[in-house]
């Protein structure tokens, strides 16, 4: 193997690289918040007395966790318009990974809820709250605590997805690493910044969010 | 109407869309089986290897759970033909989905194997079990139980994942109804039928994991 490694382009491009993550991450925020509103609506639904809702929500979450975000993506910006639904690149892509990630918190949020103890609700409701009252100063904050670490993983692994933006080419990291690739042919560079980059952040928001874990600990 | 035109033109498609199904198929099964034996490697390297090999089992796997399987799949295509390792786009690609395979493979059998208690291994050792017996007939049915679970939901990843192989041309299920689509710009339905094809796959796994599980359960 004769291969004289030259990160020159690889530097000389790193800001678009850069800009690239940002984007990325961007993308992963507000998809993640969507996502989270949807999983938090759908959790309470799958643990709910109503059958017609507990019936919605799981289809909705065994649907979507089988079907490859790739097609999801694909959907949305190419199938939509047909319905007459013209949704932008950023849009499109936003409105696919809430929907894909929508599925899995929904799946965390429900682990955490049914892990609770029914003694907290109840408690709740035997000092005089509502419902509702239970539900947004006990069952939340314990739920959200015990859930954090799964959170963490899934987080990652939905910002990993932004990648796939790409695919109708929204200049995020591997948007710009397949083109920089394609202009220089500075292969082994390219692609081992990019994921270094990714791996990076990945470890970052790990960190992270372990930070928020201990800072939300509630203290024994 | 409507519903018939649909499938007079998945009639007519049919060859291609079997075709595509079926690499799709392969793909998988070629990437989990390679990637769990090779994870089961790096399982074994990261729980019971040299403290060197542990780094090194470490950096591996978080390098490659850090990066975005599109990532991957596009570095393999794009570094191994550089290197001089002439593969065709359906091999690399293969490939860097057992790779990611092996890393999640891995990870769960060292999480699994950590989880059996250390007296067992003494217990064994004493009663004159060497390692490899003590591996096969001690520790390893149980962290199979164990991971059972987690391993089908890497099973599904890959199947998902298989759909990154159509942007680098392979035709799999997906670019092979992208090309239906190209001809008959029906792409609403036919996307609809990816997305449903991937989900019988997926939810075919699913329960067969789950009557897996039942199947291998200690009796209580």
């Amino acid at each position: 193997m004769d291969y004289n490694f030259n990160f020159g382009v690889v530097w000389r491009n790193f800001d678009l690289l850069l800009s690239g993550l940002a984007l990325g991450l961007g993308l992963a925020l507000v998809s993640i918040a969507i996502g989270c509103v949807i999983g938090l609506a759908l959790a309470f639904g799958m643990v709910s007395r109503n059958r017609l809702l507990r019936a919605l929500a799981s289809i909705y979450v065994t649907a979507i966790r089988n079907t490859p975000i790739l097609v999801i993506i694909l959907f949305a910006y190419f199938a939509l318009p047909q319905l007459g639904v013209r949704l932008g690149k950023i849009e499109s892509f936003v409105a696919s990974l809430a929907i894909y990630a929508g599925a899995y918190l929904t799946e965390v949020f429900r682990a955490g809820l049914v892990a609770l103890p029914a003694g907290l609700r109840e408690a709740g409701l035997a000092i005089g709250l509502t419902e509702m009252q239970a539900r947004r100063y006990l069952t939340l904050p314990v739920m959200l605590r015990n859930v954090l670490p799964s959170l963490s993983n899934n987080f990652i692994s939905l910002f990993k997805d932004t990648s796939l933006a790409a695919a109708i080419a929204v200049p995020e990291l591997t948007f710009y690493a397949r083109k920089i690739n394609v202009e220089s042919f500075r292969v082994i560079e390219t692609w081992l910044v990019a994921s270094l980059l990714y791996v990076l952040t990945c470890y970052v928001i790990a960190a992270l969010l372990r930070q928020a874990e201990r800072r939300l600990a509630i203290p024994a | 109407m409507e519903l018939q035109q649909f499938l007079s033109e998945v009639w007519i498609a049919r060859n291609a869309l079997i075709a595509g199904l079926g690499n799709t198929l392969a793909i998988s099964a070629l990437a989990i089986v390679a990637g769990t034996l090779l994870g089961i490697l790096v399982g074994l390297a990261a729980t019971y290897g040299h403290a060197a090999l542990r780094v090194i089992t470490r950096l591996y796997t978080d390098f490659l759970r850090g990066t975005p399987v599109f990532v991957l799949i596009l570095a393999c295509f794009y570094i191994l033909s550089v290197i001089g390792v002439q593969l065709t786009a359906f091999q690399a690609g293969t490939f860097a989905l057992a790779l990611f395979c092996s890393s999640h493979v891995g990870e769960i059998l060292r999480g699994a194997l950590q989880a059996i208690p250390k007296g067992q291994v003494e217990a064994a050792k004493s009663i004159g079990l060497t390692f490899p017996q003590t591996f096969l007939h001690v520790l390893m049915p149980q962290a199979l139980r164990q991971i059972l679970p987690t391993w089908v939901n890497v099973a599904t990843e890959i199947v998902k994942g298989s759909t990154l192989l159509s942007i680098i041309g392979v035709v799999e299920l997906l670019l092979a109804v992208q090309q239906v689509i190209a001809r008959n710009f029906m792409s609403l339905e036919f996307f609809f039928l990816a997305g449903f094809l991937y989900f019988l796959i997926n939810f075919a796994l699913e329960r067969l994991g789950r009557y897996l599980e039942r199947k291998v359960a200690l009796p209580t």
